[in-house]
């Protein structure tokens, strides 16, 4: 086993148990806190696949944003030192059915998949992924027309939450 | 020769491989070792700084400071070190005990995880990533997290409230910071930090001033010290987020800030002050650790310098100087940056740094002309005839009760 692998499994054991810990937390807080951690770990796994601005616009976005979002959210909207509420609502059920579903649907598609076996390909050293990735997003050829949809979507955001904001006289 | 560290990693380097170790393993304990080595080395320097601080604090306040303790005081931190040790632990009652104490560690821990990223010589360096000013960027945000846990489980709603006031300023400070650091990230062409040190043949401070301005001013928003240390209140939240933490716990807040507050000298003095480039480093990388520390520690003295003598500004004024005017202005500097950047010659690197170095003095001539203009219309405003405040028209019903009621004097009813 090489370093790599054992801190991969470490990194995806972490991930996973975060994960659980996030929809068995009864505390809110501590499933947002248990929400962080298993973010973080997703971006220690883009960070050991050399997907250096992955790993760090994970870190920015979900733990920077969206986490802290969430976390101010739950506290300025909810009694956050009940430890008593219920952790599952009327549709555990159907929901356990849905995610037994496409658990066997992901598992059923990772079976027939050839990735398993073969190298990881050796990158160029010379080239650099996020000069790439730049040209890429404002290149014609490329996704120009996605990336501006993208940022027209979030100027009408922006538009909007001011709208919200705004205060009439 | 001259560059001691890289020579015993070599030479260790060796040594393990030729104990038979697999290459892979003995990346893993040069990496570990390297993390280990750097971490001691900074937190070394943290218990220097708090002599440091006190030391200078007392120049600008025409004290001497510590001086008993060794020479010229230099002990008196580890007596400090050693009362807070041994202080009494408190955990106030109610307070989510893993929370509370994982946020002390956080907040100490991710000023640490900033040196990963920071060339100390041209040899001498954690990591050189294609993203390290986006790094920097992204350990900032989990510092808030830290924050806000410490405010949280406290259990303490002076705590909860200085959280959410800390946090608010540093999650407004972060845009114009961001745009800020955009501007090196352009004359370099690259966001790796060793590769922003080595495109400044000239220091980018000269061909973008108001960049450097903007990303130290709210790089001291960021950091919560005066004057933008509305965290800390007496008067309504008392000492903010870390309000129930005594001792070591503690401690590791106002250790965390003070690394914190080099950190940002570090990183000002890479992005816009050449880095380790100085006399002789580039022969000699040892000599570049001694310009890069004695940039950081002149950054950390102009911060001290800033925190020491500027009053501490109103929240509503915080608010105005991020959005209304450092927003604005670092948008403008990076527009401007980005155009002129296409249009100047670089081979040229006089006429392209004249070029930027004129360009930000146009933006500043304007800047100031606004500012004027804006001041004049708020003096204006100030000294207008205020309408005088009126009671108003009691509505009907309550006058009629208040005139058959002799009893309130004043016929005022509330």
């Amino acid at each position: 086993m090489t370093p790599l692998q054992i801190v991969f499994i470490i990194t995806a054991a972490t991930t996973l148990g975060a994960a659980v810990m996030v929809v068995s937390a009864r505390n809110l807080v501590h499933a947002a806190l248990w929400l962080v951690v298993s973010l973080f770990g997703v971006a220690v796994v883009f960070v050991l696949l050399n997907a250096g601005f992955l790993a760090v616009a994970q870190v920015i976005i979900y733990i920077g944003a969206i986490a802290i979002l969430m976390i101010f959210a739950i506290m300025l909207t909810r009694r956050i030192y009940s430890e008593s509420s219920p952790q599952v609502n009327r549709n555990w059920g159907l929901a356990a059915i849905l995610s037994i579903a496409l658990f066997a649907g992901l598992a059923w598609m990772l079976g027939s998949w050839s990735g398993f076996s073969t190298a990881l390909p050796e990158m160029s050293p010379r080239a650099d992924p996020l000069r790439e990735l730049g040209l890429a997003l404002v290149s014609p050829d490329f996704y120009v027309i996605p990336f501006e949809v993208a940022s027209v979507l979030l100027l009408a955001a922006l538009v909007g939450a001011i709208m919200v904001a705004w205060e009439r006289k | 020769m001259g560059d001691p560290v890289i020579f015993i990693a070599n030479w260790l380097r060796d040594l393990l491989t030729g104990w038979g170790l697999a290459q892979g393993f003995v990346t893993l304990i040069m990496t570990v070792l390297g993390v280990v080595l750097m971490a001691t080395v900074a937190l070394v320097l943290d218990i220097f700084l708090v002599w440091v601080e006190r030391k200078v604090v007392a120049r600008f306040q025409d004290r001497i400071g510590p001086n008993r303790l060794g020479p010229f005081g230099l002990i008196q931190p580890l007596a400090d070190v050693i009362k807070l040790l041994i202080k009494e632990d408190i955990t106030p009652i109610g307070a989510d005990r893993i929370v509370y104490n994982l946020a002390p560690i956080m907040a100490l821990g991710t000023v640490l995880a900033l040196w990963a990223v920071l060339p100390i010589s041209a040899t001498l360096y954690g990591t050189n990533i294609n993203v390290g000013v986006l790094y920097i960027v992204a350990i900032g945000a989990i510092s808030t997290l830290g924050i806000i846990m410490a405010g949280w489980s406290s259990n303490n709603k002076y705590a909860l409230l200085g959280a959410f006031r800390t946090v608010a300023q540093m999650v407004s400070y972060e845009v114009p910071m961001v745009i800020s650091l955009l501007v090196p990230v352009i004359l370099a062409r690259s966001m790796g930090l060793k590769d922003i040190v080595d495109s400044q043949i000239v220091w980018f401070i000269v061909m973008a001033p108001l960049a450097g301005l903007i990303f130290l001013v709210s790089n001291i928003a960021e950091l919560g010290r005066a004057p933008f240390d509305l965290t800390e209140a007496e008067s309504e939240i008392v000492a903010g987020y870390h309000i129930e933490y005594t001792g070591m716990k503690f401690g590791l807040f106002y250790a965390g800030e003070l690394l914190h507050a080099l950190t940002i000298g570090a990183i000002f003095s890479t992005l816009f002050l050449g880095g380790w480039r100085g006399f002789g480093a580039s022969a000699f990388p040892i000599i570049g650790v001694f310009w890069f520390f004695l940039k950081a520690f002149f950054m950390y003295w102009v911060i001290m310098w800033i925190k020491y003598t500027f009053p501490r500004i109103r929240i509503d004024q915080m608010l105005n100087l991020n959005w209304k005017f450092l927003t604005p202005l670092a948008l403008s500097v990076l527009v401007v940056t980005a155009i002129l950047d296409k249009v100047l010659p670089r081979e040229n690197l006089l006429v392209y740094t004249l070029g930027m170095l004129l360009a930000n003095v146009l933006i500043v001539g304007i800047t100031l002309q606004l500012l004027r203009s804006g001041a004049r219309a708020e003096r204006k405003r100030v000294g207008e005839q205020r309408p005088v405040a009126v009671p108003p028209e009691q509505p009907a019903r309550i006058a009629q009760t208040t005139t058959t009621t002799p009893q309130s004097p004043s016929g005022v009813t509330h």
